[in-house]
């Protein structure tokens, strides 16, 4: 009985294990066919230059699909533009270089990453002085509030008595005010 | 019985008292954002979302030494494009929208306006026997099977329409069918003021000419 159970168990577990597999085997495929799909079996003189490759065809941008990278588009201009990314890329052009060639032709639209000119300075730096705004304002906002603190902490110190008046003064007003409330009410209950 | 939303409103402000300007201020800021923003999207309303730029508005046209259609033999550069106000229309047998136009570029070269055609990713024979039955508008049908020309000129899909002035500088692009609407709204005010001021527009001096 005990060698049965033992091997129900070993072929539960080889079981287990095939999925597994499968299971890993099909996330990998999932996560590399957009990888594949970006080779187009391209090849390289140099383990840089693909890196290169793989990093502007992720970077730059589809202008007929617009939201796709060109790594990711079968448009005939995004293939286009990645045999001439990978034309360029062998020729020794540096990863700006192949950037400003595809700005010249297709705008500044053709890049996921702006480049920092007068125009895009908004873009890259609003979000900074934005959160610098936001930072300022939670400080000043702290700040008040600590001073209201301290200044209630030495009124209740110093000034005992100026203080005890004014909560009577206060507590008047709170009294006219409930009974102007409850007049109201009175006034519009029935 | 009709005052009493009123009244309870009169309890809460006489509750509050002066932090009712303060709570006003609360509610009235998202207000005064969401009308901001509705007003910046509002003003998009009606774009094509799908219009580029166009890198090469005002730059010379890229060099390029093609064939023609008719002559494989021939050796056209960017010169044959210089010396008066054209269209550089790029086309191919491939591409439905160009098929719809041609009727209407026909109409515009009877008409006396000077189109070269860009023949562009496509097969000689191909492009031959759509002239031949369906008429040639163009003055010169340049040959580009490899897209070579029209990748440095920043095509991403035919139909497309540059205004190219006498100096050869790219004045204006169209992409998409042209027709009647798109040439009297766009393409032909900036078409006339070239002609009218010789290749030259108010205010703007080619750029590689200074």
């Amino acid at each position: 009985v005990s060698q049965l159970a033992l091997i129900r168990a070993k072929s539960t577990s080889v079981a287990d294990l095939i999925v597994g597999v499968v299971f890993i085997g099909l996330l990998v495929l999932g996560s590399a066919t957009s990888v594949f799909a970006s080779i187009d079996a391209k090849e390289f003189s140099s383990e840089e230059n693909r890196i290169v490759y793989l990093d502007l065809t992720r970077e730059l941008r589809c202008p007929k699909c617009q939201n796709q990278d060109i790594a990711d588009s079968n448009a005939p201009i995004a293939k286009d533009m990645r045999d001439q990314v990978h034309l360029l890329v062998e020729d020794g052009r540096t990863h700006e270089q192949v950037v400003a060639y595809m700005i010249e032709r297709f705008g500044e639209f053709v890049t996921y990453k702006p480049r920092v000119t007068t125009e895009t300075y908004l873009l890259w730096y609003g979000p900074w002085v934005l959160i610098g705004i936001g930072v300022l304002v939670a400080f000043l906002l702290s700040q008040r509030k600590n001073a209201r603190a301290l200044n209630l902490d030495k009124s209740s110190q110093a000034h005992d008595e100026a203080k005890s008046n004014e909560s009577a003064v206060n507590s008047d007003d709170r009294e006219t005010k409930r009974s102007k409330i409850a007049e109201l009410v009175n006034k519009y209950d029935d | 019985m009709h005052l009493v939303p009123r009244c309870y409103l009169e309890i809460f402000f006489e509750f509050v008292g002066c932090r009712v300007i303060n709570k006003r201020l609360v509610y009235i800021t998202p207000l005064i954002l969401a009308v901001g923003l509705g007003f910046i999207l509002y003003t998009a309303i009606g774009k094509d979302p799908s219009h580029l730029e166009t890198a090469r508005l005002d730059d010379p046209i890229p060099a390029f030494s093609l064939s023609s259609l008719q002559d494989a033999q021939a050796k056209v550069d960017q010169t044959a494009l210089q010396g008066q106000v054209r269209l550089l229309n790029v086309w191919a047998t491939w591409c439905p929208s160009c098929r719809t136009e041609h009727p209407y570029l026909m109409e515009l070269a009877s008409k006396g306006v000077d189109i070269v055609g860009l023949n562009y990713k496509d097969e000689r024979d191909k492009a031959l026997a759509w002239l031949s039955s369906l008429g040639n508008p163009y003055s010169l049908d340049l040959y580009d099977p490899q897209g070579r020309f029209g990748f440095d000129l920043g095509v991403y899909g035919a139909p497309e329409t540059y205004v190219i002035d006498a100096q050869g500088f790219v004045r204006y692009r169209h992409v998409g069918e042209l027709n009647e609407r798109v040439w009297k709204a766009q393409v032909e005010p900036v078409y006339r003021a070239l002609l009218q001021g010789s290749g030259k527009l108010q205010g703007s001096e080619p750029r590689g000419l200074k």
